[in-house]
């Protein structure tokens, strides 16, 4: 699957720098630990822009090729930024046989853009998940951390309007 | 001591549903009425039947309340715990009968089951490793290193009869007794919790319930072949599970029980956590283990297998959650009592994540050998409104489908091999009428081709030529040739592939296309798809008969494709309709029809 990358620039700060320096300081030593200092590095900055995969190649002293080879290989690194409410929509089997589909179809519409994108304004961003183990709920989708269950397309508006802005 | 435990299911699927402001609530509730000396909650892992959370169960009497709002929690509060009264409008309806209620076990849904895997969801907090010593906890592992040699160990696990209930059904004895024969400086044990079939939760059940059981399955398989280091590979998208075990392994080195000269038996062993990042592929235990040493989780040709050359080149062992789940009490009761259940060459029990449409989803475990038919429609509560069931799917994105004619099938390994399915990791996803199986395959095979690592070229390209030649059929473009070109496509895929991903990719689709041709047939040669899914074969029109004339279609129609007066029959333009549907629901006669 090819992964979007953003053109957006990079706009890291020094505190978020520093952050990324401890946790590569803590595992420097053990390269096969290069999975999880990515892992934090998105959890700080969101995404992992270039500039960032830069950062970890040198720190954890291994060829930035890899780090890119990694950071496209894994589902879960994203290369663009995420919007201010991350909408995920499960597309598991569970999920999928009773109708997620529509529902990401109907979000899609709603806000006119298509999963992996980001609104305009920043505030949503859209995307297809694999299962989140939440099957007895299906279908199932996420904004952020909050989980809806057992969503008709109807339930769709009103879900967006708690975040809108 | 308390005189009564609350306890209420802190899983993903009663947390995703609020659970933990229902324990928040009852606390307060509980403190507000000066009950929390007498009475405890406790947050445990899953129940079960998740399709009623979020669940609370109420001991000593064992009153189980379903669907419980926070709004519920005073009731409960005063009514239950204080006067001793059940609140009966929010008691399971099963358990209810006319004039008394019914014990869980009881239940449908709970009284074929039997609990090996999942004996302590529900019933222990797993984030205290005092519950889990209390239910006989790391007594396994004592065992082990008191009295057994490694060797008897091995014997112990072969002679259970054990199988790998990850999917492939490899004997669990058998693979430790390879590690064990290697001689190396370093060894290591795996255990695979990147559950990755969409579909199946029950290792995520098994961690965020039990995560100790885990941790001392482990413990006992280093023992027995020689391993000091293990890790846990977890999906990231579990983060419940992910913290329960980073808890449970950290107590189990405060009390000892990892780390050096457990048991003063002068065996070391630790462990470590790494988490996935959503790779299917890393289900595959070479891929696994390729993505633990930090790199691309792509797979590696066998032989050399793990057991020889595995993590960072040392001998491994790898198993699944479930698979390690039943180890510390095959140790405790012994290899005959585990090989008492189970058929002859599956022994044992298997978890099933029931799921799709069907009434009671959630997570069952069954003694293998029962059938489909006890499954859907005595655990599983039958098809929900009146529909006809049509299929299950089993293995997930690797597996086929067991169609209704085979309902009987005792289901073990080698049943579902001989049929054509796979075991897989126990994803059992209840199809209808409504759904359709052209649609389905498609379904699984975009899973694959957005999964594929891209190694070889069977499954990176055969998988693509797959799908695409699905969507030249549900889009009613193929000719009846395609059928067989397809079949063919499927078993070179099959036969070249390098891993498992790509070896089982055509599955759901042979499967299908051997149970259910007839859907095949109808979507190619009469452009036709009998359920109505695939949107270029469907077509909407108007029954005249029960057409009132009401305009209410035709004022919601997005695309102005139906035409009508006020109290005339309408009828709909084809060519502009863009068979959204929105007519058929918005219509209160049943006038429209989808074809």
């Amino acid at each position: 699957m090819l992964k979007k990358i953003s053109t957006i620039p990079f706009k890291g700060t020094p505190e978020q720098a520093k952050k990324l320096e401890a946790v590569i300081a803590e595992c420097k030593g053990d390269k096969s630990l290069l999975m999880h200092v990515m892992q934090e590095a998105q959890e700080i900055y969101g995404y992992l822009p270039y500039e960032v995969q830069i950062m970890i190649a040198e720190g954890m002293d291994v060829p930035l090729e890899k780090v890119y080879g990694v950071s496209t290989f894994y589902a879960q690194f994203s290369l663009s930024p995420k919007g201010e409410n991350n909408i995920s929509v499960c597309l598991g089997t569970a999920c999928y046989v009773k109708g997620s589909q529509l529902i990401l179809d109907k979000i899609s519409e709603v806000l006119g853009i298509e999963p992996g994108e980001c609104t305009e304004d920043g505030n949503f961003s859209l995307e297809a998940c694999r299962c989140i183990g939440a099957c007895g709920l299906a279908p199932v989708l996420t904004v952020n951390d909050e989980v809806y269950g057992k969503i008709t397309e109807d339930d769709v508006p009103g879900i967006l309007a708690k975040y809108q802005v | 001591m308390y005189r009564s435990h609350v306890l209420v299911c802190g899983g993903t699927g009663c947390t995703s549903s609020n659970s933990l402001a229902i324990i928040e609530a009852l606390e307060a509730e509980i403190a507000k009425k000066g009950l929390q000396d007498e009475v405890k909650v406790v947050r445990t892992g899953c129940f079960g039947l998740c399709a009623l959370g979020p669940i609370m169960i109420v001991y000593p009497e064992g009153s189980f309340y379903s669907q419980v709002q926070v709004s519920d929690v005073p009731e409960i509060v005063e009514e239950h715990l204080l006067k001793g009264r059940l609140v009966k409008r929010l008691l399971y309806d099963e358990t209810v009968t006319m004039d008394d209620v019914k014990s869980l076990q009881e239940t449908d849904f709970y009284k074929k089951q039997h609990r090996v895997a999942l004996r302590n969801c529900g019933v222990i907090d797993p984030e205290n490793i005092e519950e889990y010593i209390a239910f006989d906890g790391y007594m396994a592992l004592a065992k082990c290193l008191k009295e057994y040699t490694p060797a008897e160990v091995i014997q112990i696990v072969k002679d259970s009869g054990l199988r790998g209930r990850g999917g492939g059904g490899f004997p669990t004895g058998l693979k430790w007794s390879f590690t064990a024969a290697n001689e190396a400086d370093q060894k290591y044990v795996v255990c695979n919790a990147d559950e990755g079939d969409p579909g199946a939760f029950m290792d995520r059940s098994v961690l965020e319930g039990d995560p100790h059981c885990i941790v001392e399955a482990m413990a006992i398989c280093g023992y027995a072949t020689g391993a000091s280091e293990g890790y846990v590979y977890v999906r990231a998208e579990y983060p419940i599970a992910v913290k329960r075990l980073k808890i449970a392994i950290e107590q189990a080195r405060e009390y000892g029980l990892l780390g050096k000269n457990i048991f003063d038996s002068g065996f070391d062993f630790d462990l470590h956590v790494r988490l996935g990042a959503g790779a299917f592929v890393c289900g595959e235990e070479t891929a696994l283990m390729t993505s633990i040493e930090g790199n691309r989780g792509e797979p590696r040709p066998r032989p050399p297998y793990p057991a020889v050359k595995g993590l960072f080149g040392k001998p491994t062992t790898e198993n699944n959650v479930e698979t390690f789940a039943n180890i510390p009490q095959i140790i405790l009761k012994g290899a005959d009592w585990f090989a008492s259940m189970g058929t002859e060459k599956s022994k044992g029990t298997k978890v099933f994540a029931l799921g799709g449409k069907i009434k009671n989803t959630g997570l069952v475990e069954i003694p293998m050998g029962t059938t489909l038919r006890e499954i859907i429609e005595e655990i599983g509560g039958g098809i929900p409104n009146g529909k006809k069931f049509k299929a299950a799917q089993t293995g997930g994105p690797s597996g086929g489908c067991i169609p209704a004619s085979l309902m009987d099938t005792p289901i073990d390994y080698d049943n579902l091999t001989a049929i054509g399915c796979m075991m897989g990791s126990g994803g059992l996803i209840v199809m209808d009428e409504d759904n359709c199986m052209v649609d389905i395959a498609k379904f699984f095979l975009n899973f694959t081709v957005d999964e594929s690592c891209g190694k070889c070229t069977p499954c990176r390209v055969g998988t693509k030529r797959l799908l695409e030649m699905l969507d030249k059929i549900t889009s009613g473009k193929a000719a009846m040739e395609d059928l067989d070109r397809l079949e063919d496509l499927c078993n070179y895929i099959k036969a070249n592939s390098l891993c498992g991903l790509g070896q089982t990719a055509p599955n759901p689709v042979l499967a299908t296309l051997k149970f259910f041709r007839e859907e095949y047939v109808a979507h190619v040669r009469d452009k036709h798809c009998p359920a109505g899914v695939c949107k270029a074969l469907t077509t909407y029109s108007i029954d005249a008969d029960k057409c009132r004339g009401c305009t209410a279609c035709a004022r919601k129609c997005p695309a102005d494709a139906i035409s009508g007066k006020v109290k005339e029959v309408h009828t709909i333009d084809i060519t502009k309709c863009i068979k959204c549907g929105v007519c058929m629901e918005t219509c209160k006669f049943g006038a429209v029809v989808k074809r």
